[in-house]
Formats: structure tokens, sequence, C-alpha cells
């Protein structure tokens, strides 16, 4: 077998950001941490962080003065020879070390999960850590343990394996009438293939719709604060979060970008994203703020849209949202004698005024979102594509005209597609499944 | 002194010379009696669902037993014709003696083919591989290889309600000293059951009680070498067993060895005795029946339906109260049969036995029941049995290369509990592996491995030539949506051109339709159309199943070592341990396919492998 190619990936976060640390894993990453270092600097022992002007091995041009660090196999996470560097964050630097890496002979860009399924494949990496018990370790909040903790004792996988129960009994069902033609079997073997079919379409159908609510148990409530610029979004962030997450300042449209802020609420896990002022503007970098805005709202379990009372006309900025969706906070009503609005909370983020009531009500709202998730089939991403994928399958069985072996192989994927969550048929596949979902951002 | 011994001259016996000597080995055919090579033990019929396309696969290697079907063919029909292709099953009915004769006659072709009559009793092994076999004279033959096919022959046990006979086929001895052999050599053995219902003789049944059934006219070769059917064809008939027979089954039915309790070893499911039926099936009044004709020259008619091993008296009065039969002659009754075989899993995916080097087994030793399942094993068994004597690797097909490799696969990764029968729901990749399509996805592989002779190769390149040069002209003919409409096919008016191989998928069963818009499409030989149009057809469900296939190879391809010792593998359990010790699994996605390992059992496994230093290096 050849020597697998030496692969490079980003593994911190996108950029911009303050350190971006670029991996690579393969036999020519020693090579190449040479190659970039050149020939004026040593490279640094393993394991021993050290500063390197790094340049582009063709054209000799600066990239960055980064920290690097070397792995020698077999003490590295993948197992193979490792080098990281800590660049910089700009995008620029990134983007152009990372093509100056690209170019050099047996590197290519990481596959999604690749890193961790080298680690797994050169004996790395225990597999009993990877699925069943990852959630559990991850858990930050009761209602995640409490999700982890019914998974892992059956009850989706009991759920799932009734379906393939009956899936199996419909495939049973099929193949008769193609195995045992020339005997006597009743004819009317396919109508009840048919019925259980339908069946359990309609109860994967419903199964992916709940697997939102399972989501928002393991990924947290989302939720957006929204509103017209200088509302008091931020200071309402810093009030419900109880730290100094988001910059405040009463200059209008400070907030350029999406800030999220994780919080455990009563044992839920919650992710509030303060988002920039609402408003027309001709400034791009401020367009670029309410649009993501926009998307923000758009994901969101819950907005809350803040407005000023102080303030004498703004429109709403949330109206297109169902009410379920939906909370207005009043700000600011300590410097307003404004008559107090029917619907909403009225407070002051900047005095702690309702900040409470409003805790209150994001709680009522993930709580809702938590006794549907709790219990939804679905809760890894694992699960619900082997979920759309059987789904899909059974579609065929819509189509009119189809004879019977078509039909069976289309059972055929929708079992396979389900033993992916409870059982294995093809283990490579599966492996890569679990790799691509343990290992994000890599 | 020969290259390849193959003891047994039944179907997988016959099947596994054959292949040996086209392989250019030097073959001694050693059975009992030169006479009875190529006999049907069973019933008169060849083919159907699933074995159908194994007959097929055996012919694309150029084996016998297409051959001989059609050679010895009396009646021929296509089960299955009203679903999709992909699960046709051709089927045919065979005149006993002239299958033996074609069998018999297509053997004598091979000058490196030597038929040896004297009983095998012993096998020669040293040091844990076989040199040869002793036979019942004391005749010493030694040999690169051994392929064992003894079929029911191995402590055969004929049961006819209280009565036990010794024996490995009605009037022929049984097989007890190669039996003791293997027990010696320490291979699992253990017992199976089967039947077979008594015959009947024409001439005392009354057909006009009877439905007929007809063959297809025309009919269907087996064997793509076949130009035509040439045998007279002659009808069956249908009949089935009345309440007053099914009363006369319970109230015997204590006599038979099987109810008794004197039977053990498990009988097939899909192929249950006449007793069977009536005791688990109590609400059903009738029971179909099949005569068959048991060829052209003889009066002899097989009763498929009603195996039995009922007194021999009761069965004839059962037999009579069948419409039809009131007045039947029975010429012999029917008899349960119980058998040793041998534990597949004591084999790797070439059948040679993991116990005892240069040994090969095929058949109905290895727990199968059908002809066509013996001689697709007997193909695999021979083949490698040459490959072996000649020092050449083994050569295995696997489940996304035909139904034979999928027959293989099942025996030696998952054992059997019940005679294991082929059946079109075992091969995943169904839509793929056709009876249509076997020539054009096994004959290059057997023209590789020198299975396949200049007949067949030149056949094999003329219809190859056909088919991709009209592939190319239907996929390149064109007409507007307006051309068709005009032919009678309705087709969206959305101003795009048709491609004639569309129209052909959409209009399988209709290709008049398709050639009236294409005139010039008139000369592709109507055969070389019926494969497109089948081609077509199931091209969009193909996809999927490639993709299914590729998976499966890349988990085919991580080779499990022979010797690992699962003692050291970390994270599996020990029944997964015991399971895998068993099987020895030949690739992780055999030991993946082993009932009762878990994902996670494999994963363990799959990371003690990878492990190993020396795969790294590989």
């Amino acid at each position: 077998m050849p020597a697998p190619d030496t692969i490079v990936a980003l593994a911190s976060g996108s950029p911009p950001a303050g350190v971006a640390v670029l991996r690579l894993s393969g036999a020519q990453a020693f090579a190449v941490l040479d190659a970039l270092t050149g020939q004026t600097q040593t490279l640094p022992a393993p394991r021993q962080m050290a500063l390197r002007a790094l340049c582009d091995p063709e054209t000799g041009d600066l990239l960055d003065r980064a920290l690097v660090v070397r792995f020698a196999a077999p003490n590295s996470f993948t197992g193979e020879d490792t080098v990281e560097l800590h660049l910089h964050g700009g995008p620029a630097i990134v983007a152009d070390t990372l093509a100056a890496i690209l170019r050099c002979p047996g590197c290519r860009q990481a596959r999604e999960g690749e890193f961790t399924r080298r680690a797994f494949d050169n004996g790395r990496l225990d597999l009993t850590a990877v699925e069943g018990l990852s959630d559990l370790v991850r858990a930050r909040t009761a209602a995640q343990r409490r999700q982890a903790l019914s998974a892992a004792g059956g009850e989706a996988h009991r759920t799932i394996l009734g379906w393939r129960d009956r899936l199996l009994r419909a495939r049973a069902l099929t193949e008769t009438l193609i195995d045992f033609v020339d005997e006597e079997v009743p004819d009317d073997l396919l109508d009840a293939a048919r019925a259980e079919v339908a069946a359990v379409a309609v109860a994967l159908r419903g199964a992916l719709d709940d697997a939102a609510a399972g989501l928002a148990v393991r990924d947290g409530l989302q939720v957006a604060i929204v509103g017209p610029p200088n509302a008091g979004k931020s200071t309402l962030l810093n009030a419900l979060a109880g730290r100094e997450a988001a910059i405040v300042s009463s200059v209008a449209g400070t907030t350029r970008d999406v800030v999220e802020v994780t919080a455990d609420l009563a044992g839920h896990l919650v992710v509030i994203a303060d988002t920039a002022g609402l408003r027309d503007t001709a400034d791009a970098v401020e367009a670029e703020g309410v649009k993501r805005a926009l998307a923000a709202m758009e994901r969101a379990d819950l907005c809350i849209e803040v407005r000023d009372l102080t303030a004498t006309s703004a429109p709403a900025a949330a109206e297109g949202l169902d009410s379920g969706r939906r909370l207005v906070f009043w700000n600011k009503a300590d410097l307003a004698d404004a008559e107090l609005p029917a619907a909403g909370i009225v407070g002051s983020a900047a005095s702690g005024q309702g900040v409470d009531g409003l805790r209150q009500a994001i709680l009522k709202t993930a709580r809702a979102l938590a006794s549907r998730g709790e219990h939804a089939v679905i809760q890894r991403s694992r699960h619900r594509t082997a979920m759309a994928a059987a789904a899909e399958a059974l579609d065929l069985w819509q189509q009119p005209g189809l004879s019977e072996e078509i039909l069976a192989s289309a059972l055929d994927h929708a079992i396979r597609a389900l033993d992916q969550v409870v059982g294995a048929s093809h283990v490579e596949h599966m492996l890569d499944i679990i790799f691509r979902e343990f290992c994000i951002g890599k | 002194m020969f290259d390849v011994i193959v003891v047994g001259g039944g179907h997988a016996g016959t099947e596994a010379a054959a292949a040996a000597a086209r392989l250019g080995a030097r073959v001694a055919l050693v059975t009992h009696r030169a006479d009875t090579i190529g006999e049907m033990s069973c019933n008169p019929a060849m083919g159907g669902v699933g074995k159908g396309h194994l007959i097929r696969e055996i012919d694309a290697l150029d084996g016998v037993m297409g051959r001989a079907t059609d050679a010895a063919g009396i009646q021929f029909r296509l089960l299955n014709r009203s679903k999709g292709p992909a699960v046709h099953g051709p089927r045919a009915q065979a005149d006993r003696q002239l299958y033996r004769e074609a069998v018999q006659g297509l053997l004598r072709q091979w000058p490196n083919l030597e038929i040896v009559a004297d009983p095998a009793a012993a096998l020669l092994a040293e040091r844990q591989a076989v040199r040869g076999v002793i036979c019942e004279s004391g005749l010493e033959l030694r040999a690169g290889a051994v392929v064992i096919t003894t079929g029911t022959f191995l402590r055969g046990l004929i049961h006819i309600g209280e009565r036990q006979i010794p024996a490995g086929r009605f009037g022929e001895p049984a097989s007890n000293r190669l039996s003791e052999a293997f027990d010696a050599a320490g291979f699992r053995l253990a017992r199976l059951k089967t039947g077979t219902p008594a015959r009947l003789n024409a001439r005392s049944i009354d057909y006009a009680a009877c439905q007929l059934q007809p063959g297809d006219d025309p009919p269907e070769a087996l064997s793509t070498l076949t130009a035509a059917i040439v045998n007279p064809q002659v009808p069956c008939h249908i009949t089935r067993t009345m309440p007053a027979g099914h009363a006369l089954v319970r109230e015997n039915v204590h006599r038979t060895a099987m109810y008794a309790g004197k039977i053990a070893g498990p009988g097939p499911r899909y192929c249950p005795s006449i007793e069977d039926k009536v005791m688990r099936f109590a609400e059903r009044e009738h029971h179909q029946i099949f005569l068959e004709p048991e060829g052209l020259a003889t009066d002899l008619v097989y009763p498929n339906g009603i195996s039995t091993s009922l007194p021999e008296a009761v069965q004839l009065a059962f037999l009579r109260t069948i419409p039809g039969l009131e007045r039947v002659e029975m010429v012999r009754p029917g008899y349960a049969i119980e058998y040793d075989y041998i534990d597949p899993r004591e084999l790797g995916p070439t059948l040679e036995t993991k116990r005892l080097a240069n040994l090969f087994l095929a058949g109905q030793i290895n727990g199968t029941t059908g002809y066509e399942e013996a001689a697709a094993q007997g193909l695999v068994a021979g083949l490698n049995a040459a490959r072996r004597a000649g020092g050449q690797e083994g050569a295995v097909f696997d489940r996304a290369d035909g139904y034979l490799g999928v027959l293989v696969d099942d025996l030696v990764t998952r054992g059997v509990d019940e005679p294991y029968r082929m059946f079109t729901s075992r091969a995943e990749y169904r839509l793929s592996l056709r009876a249509d399509n076997a020539d054009q996805r096994l004959t290059p592989r057997g023209l590789a491995l020198g299975l396949v002779e200049a007949e067949r190769a030149k056949a094999f390149a003329v219809k190859t030539a056909a088919l991709v040069e009209a592939r190319a002209r239907l996929r390149s003919a064109r007409a507007t949506a307006m051309d068709l409409a005009g032919h009678g096919l309705a087709e969206k008016a959305d101003g795009r051109t048709r491609v004639a191989w569309d129209i052909l998928a959409r209009h399988r069963n209709e290709p008049e339709r398709m050639l009236a818009v294409w005139p010039d499409l008139r000369n592709i030989a109507p055969k070389i159309l019926d494969q497109l149009a089948i081609e077509a057809h199931y091209e969009g469900y193909l996809q999927r199943e490639t993709q299914d296939i590729a998976r499966y190879r890349q988990d085919e391809d991580l080779m499990l070592p022979f010797d690992l010792d699962y003692a050291q593998v970390v994270g599996i359990s020990t029944e997964e341990r015991q399971k895998l010790l068993h099987t020895r699994p030949a690739t992780l996605g055999a030991a993946g396919r082993i009932p009762g390992m878990t994902p996670a059992g494999v994963i363990a496994l799959l990371r003690h492998v990878k492990r190993r230093p020396e795969r790294s290096a590989a």
C-alpha cells in the first residue's frame, strides 16, 4: 500500500480570530515544515513550541512569524508525524500559508473527520469514546444528561428496532412473492407489505420533525436578541449572561457582528446571540451585520425583540415571526414615562428590572422544547441522516407500477439505513459517518 | 500421480472435475459407480428462481450444468415472468437418463480426466495436509489437491416408516469410512435430513382429472451456447391432496422416524414433507402437487410436493386419495434420509478446509441442498483445487460477483442450521446480479482464470461486440416528443429530443413501438435488444447498488490473517471471540456478517488488525 497523503486543515475555528492553528499529518509533515522554515532555521525539537519565520517555499515571501510545534510518530494525535502551525489569525495569512502547503508534494486538504479517522486507524483513539459515551461526557446541563441517558437506556434504540422489524416483515412478504412463485401463497401479500411500509414511513417522518427539538436539547436553545440600534440589546445580553460578554457603548451600531453567549439557565443550555441593530445603513460593514442579524433571527428558537420605551417611534423588527417564537422586552422603563404596553415584559436592562421575568420566559420555552426533545428518537445528526435516507427509500413505494424486486430493493436500503443506527452492516461506511460527526472543525 | 482427485460423481463432483480439467489439470474422478455419474437423485428439474441464476453463472464460467440441462430438457418454463427480469427464474424438467448421458458425454471430452470406479475410503494425510485418497480396494491415489463431494452418502440413513436402511441414495451403499476419517481428523460433523417422494407409474395416472401445465413456447435455454432445444417437449400436470389423505397422514404420523423422535437433524423449512405440511398447517384442506415426468423413454413420474417417510403401505393409500391417482401404482416409496455434513465454517472462501491443506469440500457435504448449489460449489472447489495443485493463489468470487459468491460466503461465514438453498433475497446486489447478464459478469473472469474454452470464448466475443455496437446505436438515436407521439408513445412535449435507449427502458416489453420510431434499429438481433432493454430498465436503480458494492469491497479488501490470535484482541466480548475463533473469517467484511457480531466488536477487530506492524508495513 502506498503511504497515505499528508493532510492539512485548519484545526481551530474559522478566521478572523486571534490565533489560527493549521495541522498537518502524514509522512511529509516534517519536510513541509522544513520547506516553510527554510535553510537558515532549524526544526524545533519534537513537542517543543518554537517561534519560526514561515516563508513560501516557492517565492520566498514571508508568510507569518508563527509558533510551531511538531510531534513525531507514533506520539501524536493521529499516530503519524504531525505539525501544528499557530498563525496569526488573519484570513489572508491563513489562506496564503495553506496554499503554500498544498503546493508541496504529497499534500492535500484533509477530508472531514480525516484526522480522527487516522487516529483511529492507528490505534490512537478508543471508539467507545466516540459514539455512545461522547454525548454523556460532553453533557453540560441536566437536560442534556437526561437525553443522553435516555438514548443510552435504549429508548431510541427500541423505537428504531420496532420500525426495522416492521420493514423486515414487509420485506419478507415481498420476497415471498419473488422467491416462492409456484407455491400456494396468498396473493394479497403486497398489500400487507404496503400497509407496513406506510405506517413506518409516517412514523419516520414524524420523528424527523421532532428532530429539531432533539437538537435543541443537545446544542442548546437558540435565542436571538434583535431590535433597532441603541435599544439596549447588548446591555440586556450582559444582564442575562451575568458578565460583560458584548461590548456595550451608547454609539449606535456598535455591535456589527453576532456575539454569542452560552448560559446554563436552571439546567437548560441556552445560547443567546446579540445581533447588530436593525436599520437601513449605508455602511457596508454595518449592512453585513444587519444581514447576519436577520439570519440569526431566522435560525433562532426564540427571538427577544428589544424595544426602546424612550424612543418616539420604531418599527417592530420581528413582525414576520409567529408569536411562539417572539417575545418583546420593553427596555429603559426607568427612563421613560410613556404609557405601558399591554403585551411583553417591561423592564430595564441597565437596572436589572424585569430581567428575571425575561429569564423565566426563556426558561419556559426551553422546558417546552426539552420535553419534546428529550424523547425525540433522533438525537444525533447521524441518526437523522440514516432516517432521512430510510424515509427517502420508502418513498419509492408511492410510485405506481414498480415491480416487486425494485420495491424489495428499496426496503433493503431503508433497513440498512436503520442498521447503521442500531447495528452494523457496512463497517467502513458507519465509521466514516461517525468520524464526520465526531470531529467537527477538526 | 494426479493434480486433482475428485471424490463423488454428482453435480458438485462432475462440475469440480470438469473445472479442474478445463484448467489442464490431470484429474481423477473417484466414484463408486461410473454409470451413475450425473445422476439426479431427487426431482427431475433444474433451475428455478435463484437456482436458475446459479446455472447461468456456472454456464458463464463454461461449466457443464447448463449445457447438460439443455440437452436433457423436456419442458422449459421461465418462472416469475410477471415480475422484473432480475428475478426471472429459468427452469427445466430434465430427462433423468438424457441428463446423465449428457454429463458423462461432456466429461469424456477431456483426455486429462480419468474416471476411477472404486469408492474412496480414507484420506492420505501427512503433516496437516492431504496428499491423496485410499480406495476400498486398497488402491492408493496421490494428488496435489483432493475435492470431496459425497452428497448424502456420509453415514447416510434412509427412513421409511419404522424401517431404517443405511444407504447414500436408494439402493446405493452409504460411505461410512470417509465419515470416520473426517471425525478422526477433528472436523465438526453434524446431521441434516432431507426427503423425497414416491415415484409413480405414468400409465396408472388419470391425467384427465389433473390440470395441464404446458411449458414455454419457444423454450428458453439455460446455456448461452445452446442454439436450439431439440428434445420433444412434454407437459407437467397439477393435482392436489384431499382431506381424506390428510386424515391418513394424521393417523399414521407417529409411525414416521421424524415424529417418533428418531431423527435428530433438522430438515429444510422450505421443502417440508407432507407430514409437516399437514401437521403444521392444519387449516389447509389441500396442498398442490406437480406431476413431473422423469423422462421421455420412462413411465416414471415424480409427484413434487409430497415428500414423505410414512410406511410404504400408508404412502400408497395416501396417494390413492389424490384426484387422478385413484388407481396409481407406486414404483418406489418415498423416504427421508439423514446424513452427516461438515460445518462449512471449517472452510475458507476457496472451499479449502482450514484444518487440512489441499482438501476441498463441495456440495451437500457442506450443508446445502439442491443440484445447482452443489454444482456451483463444485466449480469453485475444482477451480481452486487445480490452482492449489499448480501452486497458484486461491480465486474467490465475492457477493458482488454473483450468486455463487453469495452462496460460498454465506456458507463459510454464517454456517448452516438447515439445508441451505439459494434464494434471490440472499443476494443483496440482486438488481445487478441477473440471470440475463451472467455471461457479461463472469465470462471475462472465467477467461482470465483459464476456465473458459475456445468455443465459448468465441461466442462471448461475438455477443459482446454486438451488445457494444447496439448499445451505442440506441444511445445515439434521437427523436422529438412529436415523432414519438405519432407512434403512440406519449411523452411530455417539452421541446427536448428523446434517446432510443430511454424509450426502450420505459417500454421494455414492447420493443416494437420503439422500433417503429427508428426502423433502422430493426437489424439489432432480438436477443441483443432484449438484453439491452433489461439493462436500460434497471439503469436508474443501479446507482445506489453500485455505491453499496464499492463500500462492500472496501471491507472485503481488509484481509484478516488466518493465524490471527483472537485472544489478543482487546474490546470484544467472550461470545464474539468464540464466534471469531469458530469461523476465522477471511476479511473484515466477513467478520461483520457473522451473526451476533456487534459493530463495536468489528471495530475492535479493525483496530487490532490495523495496529499490527506487518499491516502498516504492507
